[in-house]
């Protein structure tokens, strides 16, 4: 499988009036062609600064791509000028965030924000724009397409507004969607038609998704590949089954505990103390070592490297690598 | 303390409640029905969830229950009162059996006071003790659920989001209630937080026997923390039950369907099952439709569910708002 | 300034209203501001008018405030007929220009400073009632305030402890602002010839220099400068008072 996107040592900074904050810190992976890739962290672990990153639309001032590779269809997207660089956003790559309503303008109709995206990437006339977006909306199962794409934002649910944003998302037929927690905010029945969507849409297209989400169980049922992230560095990679059955890093194991509630009957849930260390107060060594019930002298010391446990499982854990060796 | 009859502590009888809404000067009045006949009863020591999707009326369940809103009908028993009707006066004094932990911990602090005061009101407000032993309570407080004592002196800004709904549940136990409604109280934490949090609580009822009605979206954890659970669609229970009968089985299409459709954190689990995927969004509560509620989305309705709303009644160990629930071979396997 | 304003008679014992030299001298002389149409002694007039002119500005904006904030509260807070009540009343004062109405009220009773005082305020704590209102219609339904009916505190304390801390800041942001828009309506009534005749204020020596502005600009620059002053320093206490209110800025 040849990767569509390859990220090398990525590193975004913020700077703020209390100091520079690492907010993205050497993160490298890459997604294969018609691969879904899970980013998955808690708030705090990057995942959604590093998505941002990879379509360059990290705001500057105050935050920086300090360093880093991006390479997308063998481009590296740091490198574009600004008019290729649209040329890639909501065409190539498209993007799906939390909250649709954040993302729709409210003073325009649907079929205005859709053709839009087909004007600037596809250069179709308003008669093929026009039946296009009632195309768009249809597939991605509106009811009522033609009144819909006439409506605006404010006149339709929480799952149809994602579900419009998923059809500009399509509109140009992207390579990559990257999905930024895309159903965190719709009610459980109305995520898991926006799940299906999202599947069946990828087998139908060959698209290549990178989801992003805290949510362990929409990782468990979409994605191929998990990458766990925490304060601002991959911790652990390896295909969903190997993540979910045999998770080597502590922190996965407790995300793991923490969300198979509902096996846990009656008894006590192992939890994971602390919480989430502050940007500008970051322990010194492992960043989860002050959190990390197996931590050893030297955790507290330096960082852990990323290194193969086993083919394809790069783990940043002493603990698991002395394991393991 | 006074106890209610049979172990009950608190009692909600045909629950109604519906809202107004803005209307146009010659259009007729329109209703949202936030809740339409809820009744359950919570036992002593017990924690009855309630789950059902934005809409169904669960968090307007709470408030009525706390009479922070009026219900329009229907009676609210607090450990054998009928406080439905109090004033709030006499409803102040009773206020201290029954507590609430809210979803947001960043909503439910007030900026401006110290944990120490936020944690310490609820003492002085129904206890006369000297300031010096109103302190000692607080710090006490603050240990059992696992905060520094010191933190009394700190703000809600300094604290982070699990630790504010440490302190927010400390400032529930003050008075030493019976009841606490727990609104989503770990929704809003990261999820390597929520484990603490509910642990926390279960602790809590163990040591003090206080009962839980605890609301919740997050199905998985609802299984693990409650003994029963009700369903809600639309202002309405539509199935409640032990939470092991329900692990077994469902009986109602809606608990069947929004069962299935929450992830699980299992790769195999999730390829063996089958979800029922629902078409279109939950219904407006304005004027919801008339028969069954849920028939506008349920996979399996028939003629009789448009012409006549199905009451709760008993199948087997459990209560279930649906015509045919209970009979054989239904809801049969979709195709 | 408002130190200058206290402290004005025993720093510069002069009476305002004496005549110490000769009419329209320009500033720079014997009398460092110079003199006015009469005669008197222009820096004296200055500092005794910033009394009158400050007491005015805070006083009304006090009383506005006070009578805005217990009006806006309670309509906020209860809602419902109350409410509808308050508003309706609040709506039936803004409608009015204000400045007719303190000259109206001003002309109606005897000018004096507490009666122009009295119709400042009048006619300024529609604008707090309001902003009040909105502030604590916008908290009442916060889950913190919940929180503290469920525990049982009264409606008064809820008021009083919990929501006015948070609604205040921009209700003193209004109400610093308000100082200096009192500060001005007062000049403007002054400058009508509807000021206190036995006081000096800014607003009244500008009303005085008015027929000489040709000849004699300092005359009215002066003072006039003087109420700019004090009204752009008036704004920036009350951004400074929104900051430092503010205990989340305050930790940085």
């Amino acid at each position: 499988m040849s990767a569509v996107l390859e990220v090398a040592d990525l590193a975004v900074r913020f700077r703020t009036t209390r100091g520079t904050v690492n907010a993205v810190d050497g993160l490298s992976f890459a997604i294969g062609e018609g691969e879904t890739v899970a980013l998955v962290g808690e708030s705090g672990s990057g995942k959604s600064t590093a998505a941002l990153a990879l379509l360059r639309l990290i705001a500057d001032p105050p935050g920086r791509i300090a360093a880093g590779r991006i390479l997308f269809e063998g481009r590296d997207i740091l490198a574009l000028r600004e008019e290729e660089l649209r040329e890639v956003r909501g065409g190539r790559i498209a993007m799906i965030f939390q909250d649709p309503m954040m993302a729709l303008n409210p003073v325009y109709t649907i079929e205005r924000q859709i053709g839009e995206v087909l004007a600037l990437h596809a250069g179709m006339g308003r008669e093929a724009r026009a039946k296009e977006v009632v195309e768009l909306l249809r597939l991605v199962g509106v009811p009522a397409p033609a009144e819909r794409a006439k409506q605006y934002p404010h006149n339709l649910s929480g799952g149809m507004r994602q579900r419009v944003m998923i059809a500009m998302a399509l509109a140009c037929k992207p390579k990559l969607l990257i999905a930024d927690e895309p159903t965190t905010a719709l009610d459980v029945t109305v995520q898991a038609q926006v799940l299906d969507l999202i599947q069946s849409l990828k087998d139908r297209f060959g698209m290549a998704v990178l989801l992003i989400t805290h949510d362990l169980g929409v990782v468990a049922e979409t994605a191929h590949r998990v990458i766990v992230m925490y304060a601002g560095r991959k911790v652990e990679e390896g295909t969903t089954a190997q993540i979910f059955k045999d998770p080597r890093h502590p922190y996965t194991q407790g995300l793991l505990e923490a969300a198979k509630w509902e096996e846990v009957e009656g008894a006590m849930l192992r939890e994971i103390p602390g919480a989430v260390p502050s940007p500008f107060d970051m322990p010194k060594g492992c960043a989860f070592s002050p959190r990390c019930g197996a931590a050893l002298p030297r955790c507290r010391e330096s960082v852990p490297p990323l290194v193969e446990v086993a083919p394809g499982r790069p783990v940043a854990c002493f603990v698991a690598q002395e394991r393991a060796s | 303390m006074s106890g209610g009859r049979g172990g009950v502590v608190l009692e909600a009888v045909d629950l109604v409640k519906h809202f107004p809404v803005k209307h146009g000067l010659f259009q007729p009045a329109r209703h949202v029905h936030a809740l339409d006949g809820v009744s359950f009863a919570l036992k002593r020591g017990e924690t009855l969830a309630i789950v059902g999707e934005s809409g169904c009326g669960k968090s307007t369940l709470a408030k009525c229950l706390m009479r922070l809103t009026e219900p329009t009908g229907g009676r609210v028993v607090l450990l054998g009162d009928d406080i439905t009707h109090l004033g709030q006066g006499a409803l102040r004094g009773l206020r201290r059996h029954m507590q609430i932990v809210f979803q947001d911990p960043y909503a439910s602090l007030n900026p401006r006071w110290s944990i120490g005061s936020i944690v310490g009101d609820p003492i002085r407000l129904h206890e006369k003790v000297p300031a010096a032993e109103r302190r000692r309570r607080v710090a006490e407080l603050l240990e059992t659920v696992g905060l520094d004592p010191g933190f009394a002196d700190r703000h809600p800004h300094e604290l982070s989001g699990g630790q504010r709904q440490r302190v927010a549940i400390a400032r529930a136990l003050a008075v030493n209630p019976s009841v606490i409604i727990c609104d989503e109280p770990v929704s809003a934490l990261d999820v390597s937080i929520q484990a603490q949090v509910i642990n926390l609580l279960k602790r809590l009822q163990a040591k003090l026997g206080i009962a839980y009605l605890f609301i919740s979206h997050n199905l998985a954890l609802v299984e693990h923390i409650s003994d029963r659970i009700a369903v809600m669609y639309l202002g309405q229970v539509v199935e409640l039950a032990d939470t092991r009968s329900m692990r077994r089985e469902l009986l109602h299409p809606y608990s069947k369907a929004l069962f299935s459709a929450a992830p699980v954190a299992d790769p195999d689990a999730s390829a063996r099952r089958t979800r029922i995927i629902l078409a279109g969004d939950v219904p407006s509560p304005v004027d919801p439709p008339g028969g069954c509620r849920f028939r506008t989305r349920c996979p399996w309705k028939q003629a009789r569910c448009a012409d006549e709303s199905p009451a709760l009644r008993a199948v087997g160990d459990r209560l279930v708002r649906c015509h045919f629930a209970g009979e054989p071979g239904f809801p049969a396997p979709l195709s | 300034m408002v130190a200058l304003a206290i402290a004005g008679p025993l720093l510069y014992p002069v009476d305002p209203f004496d005549m110490v030299g000769q009419p329209s001298v320009p500033p720079g002389g014997e009398q460092v501001l110079g003199t006015d149409v009469a005669g008197r002694d222009m820096l004296a007039g200055l500092i005794h008018g910033g009394r009158v002119s400050l007491l005015i500005g805070f006083m009304a904006s006090l009383a506005a405030t006070l009578v805005g904030l217990v009006l806006g509260a309670v309509a906020g807070y209860y809602g419902g007929r109350i409410d509808d009540l308050i508003m309706r009343t609040t709506e039936f004062f803004l409608t009015i220009p204000s400045f007719v109405l303190a000259v109206v009220l001003v002309a109606i009773f005897s000018p004096t400073i507490l009666h122009i005082t009295v119709a400042i305020a009048v006619v300024s704590w529609p604008s707090v009632a309001r902003l009040a209102r909105a502030e604590f219609l916008a908290h009442r339904d916060r889950e913190y305030v919940q929180g503290c009916r469920a525990i049982g505190m009264p409606d008064r304390e809820i008021i009083l402890l919990q929501i006015l801390p948070n609604a205040l800041p921009p209700v003193i942001v209004v109400s610093s602002l308000m100082v200096a828009t009192a500060i001005l309506t007062e000049s403007g009534l002054s400058f009508l010839g509807l000021g206190d005749p036995n006081q000096v204020s800014w607003g009244y020596m500008i009303g005085v220099a008015r027929s000489v502005l040709r000849t004699a600009w300092w005359m009215a620059a002066i003072p006039g400068a003087m109420i700019v002053v004090t009204v752009l320093a008036i704004n920036l206490v009350g951004e400074g008072l929104n900051d430092a209110l503010n205990p989340r800025l305050k930790q940085r």
